[in-house]
C-alpha cells in the first residue's frame, strides 16, 4: 500500500491534537483516520476497526433529521466535499451509542495540496449542546 | 553509483577547525553513475565540485529538494552559471502561489544577489517536478512532498537495480519521538522503502529535538526508525546542526549508537565522501 499523501499525514497530526472529533477521508470516501474525539461518536476505536468503507461510516452513527427521518450517506457533508471537491457544511442529529440523539454541525473541507490533487477531506464535527 | 557528499551541514556554512571534519558546506550531494551526473542540492558545497573535470557536456542537471537558502546559496557563485555555453536545467517543487522561477528569483536578484536572474550568463532552464517519476538520462527520478515549511520534496535516484534516497530536511512526525505506527502514515516512506543508501536528515539528538519540534528536523533517532521500517539498507546522518562542532556531534552520534541497535550501517555524513551503492 502507497503512503498517503503529505496533505493527509499533515492532517492526521493535526487530529491527533485536537480535542474536537475529525474524520479523515481518502478520495474514494473511505474512512481513513478519526481521532479519539471521534471515537465517541462513532462508538469505535480506530485501533480496532483500521479504515472503514463509505457506506459503512455513513450509516454507523445514524445521522438523521429533526423528525427522526434517516439522511442517507449521499447528504453527509463529507461525503459531498468527496463528490464535488468543495467545502460543505450541515446541522443534524446522530444517536449516540445509548441511543440518545444529539445536534452536531459538521463541516468538511477538501484536501488539496501542492500537488493540485484532491488527496480526500477531512470534517470537524462539533456538539451544538457543548458548553464550553 | 556512486553518492559523492559536497556538503553535509545545515541551515549556514561554518568554517571553523572545529567543524573541518564532518565539513562546513551547506548541503550538495552528487549522483554519479559513469559518465552520467545529477546534482542534488545547490547549497555551498556546489562550490566543491570540480565542474571542469566531470561537466564538460553543455547540459547540467540540478534538482533542489526546496528553496530555503543553505539549498541555495550555490546557484549564484558556481562557474558554469557565468559560461554562456553552457545549459543549466534546474529542477525543483512547485505548489506554492508563486512560480519555482519567481520564487529562484527573490533570492537571484538585487538585493540579495548582485545579477538579476535574466541577465545569468548561462542557459537557465528551470523546471516544476512533475508529481510522476520521469528520467534525466539514466536516472528514473522520484519526488515526493514531505514534512518540512514550505515547498519541500525528497528524491529517490534509480538507476537500474540501485537506488538512493535524499531527504535532506524533514519532520515526519510533528512533536513525537516516534513515527505512526502505519507505514503509510509515514511521510516520505515510500521513497525510502527498500533503498540501497538514504541521505536523511538528523539534525538532533532526541533531546534536543524537545525543544526544536516544528523547526522542520528530526532527531537521529527518528531518521533510523524511518530507516529501519523502510528497510533502507544503509543511513547516512546528514545536515548537521552547525552550532555543534564535529566533537559534539561524534559525542551525541555515538550515546545513540550505544542506545540502540539496527541490523543496517549508520553513519554520520561527512563533506567531500563518497560512498557506492
Amino acid at each position: 500500500m502507497s503512503a498517503h499523501e503529505i496533505e493527509i499525514i499533515l492532517s492526521r497530526q493535526l487530529a491527533d491534537c485536537l480535542t474536537v472529533p475529525v474524520f479523515i477521508v481518502d478520495p474514494e470516501g473511505t474512512l481513513i483516520f478519526y481521532n479519539e474525539p471521534a471515537e465517541q461518536i462513532l462508538g469505535k476505536r480506530f485501533q480496532d476497526t483500521g479504515e472503514m468503507r463509505v457506506g459503512d461510516w455513513g450509516n454507523d452513527f445514524y445521522p438523521h433529521d429533526e423528525k427522526g427521518n434517516t439522511i442517507p450517506p449521499a447528504d453527509l457533508p463529507l461525503v459531498q466535499t468527496i463528490n464535488s471537491h468543495v467545502p460543505a457544511h450541515k446541522t443534524f442529529w446522530i444517536k449516540s451509542m445509548e441511543g440518545k440523539s444529539f445536534k452536531i454541525s459538521v463541516t468538511s473541507i477538501p484536501i488539496i495540496g501542492r500537488s493540485k490533487e484532491f488527496a480526500g477531506a477531512l470534517a470537524v464535527f462539533w456538539d451544538n449542546d457543548l458548553k464550553l | 553509483m556512486r553518492i559523492k557528499l559536497h556538503g553535509t551541514r545545515g541551515a549556514y556554512p561554518t568554517s571553523s577547525r572545529e567543524t573541518q571534519k564532518l565539513g562546513g558546506k551547506t548541503p550538495c550531494i552528487e549522483i554519479i553513475e559513469k559518465n552520467e551526473r545529477l546534482i542534488l542540492d545547490a547549497g555551498t558545497g556546489i562550490l566543491n565540485i570540480d565542474f571542469d573535470s566531470y561537466y564538460t557536456s553543455v547540459r547540467i542537471d540540478i534538482l533542489l529538494t526546496h528553496l530555503h537558502m543553505d539549498h541555495i546559496q550555490g546557484l549564484g557563485f558556481f562557474k558554469p552559471i557565468f559560461d554562456p555555453n553552457k545549459e543549466i536545467h534546474i529542477w525543483g517543487p512547485g505548489g506554492s502561489s508563486y512560480t519555482l522561477k519567481d520564487r529562484l528569483n527573490r533570492f537571484l536578484s538585487p538585493p540579495l544577489f548582485p545579477v538579476m536572474l535574466r541577465d545569468i550568463p548561462s542557459k537557465l532552464v528551470i523546471h516544476e517536478l512533475p508529481n510522476e517519476p520521469f528520467k534525466l538520462g539514466k536516472f528514473l527520478i522520484t519526488s515526493k512532498f514531505v514534512c518540512h515549511p514550505g515547498p519541500t520534496v525528497g528524491f529517490r535516484i534509480q538507476f537500474g537495480s540501485k537506488s538512493v534516497t535524499y531527504i535532506p530536511d524533514h519532520e515526519p512526525m510533528l512533536s513525537s519521538q516516534h513515527l505512526f505506527k502505519e507505514d503509510n502514515w509515514i511521510s516520505g516512506f515510500d521513497l525510502c522503502k527498500n533503498t540501497d543508501l538514504l541521505v536523511h536528515d538528523s539534525q538532533y539528538s532526541s533531546g534536543e529535538y524537545e525543544n526544536k519540534a516544528g523547526w522542520g528536523h528530526c532527531s537521529m533517532e527518528i531518521a533510523a526508525e524511518l530507516s529501519a521500517r523502510a528497510r533502507a539498507r544503509r543511513l547516512v546522518m546528514f545536515h548537521h546542526d552547525p552550532e555543534q562542532t564535529d566533537r559534539d556531534r561524534t559525542k551525541i552520534f555515538r550515546k545513540f549508537l550505544s542506545t540502540h541497535r539496527y541490523d543496517f550501517p549508520i553513519e554520520l555524513a561527512v563533506q567531500g565522501h563518497e560512498i557506492e551503492v
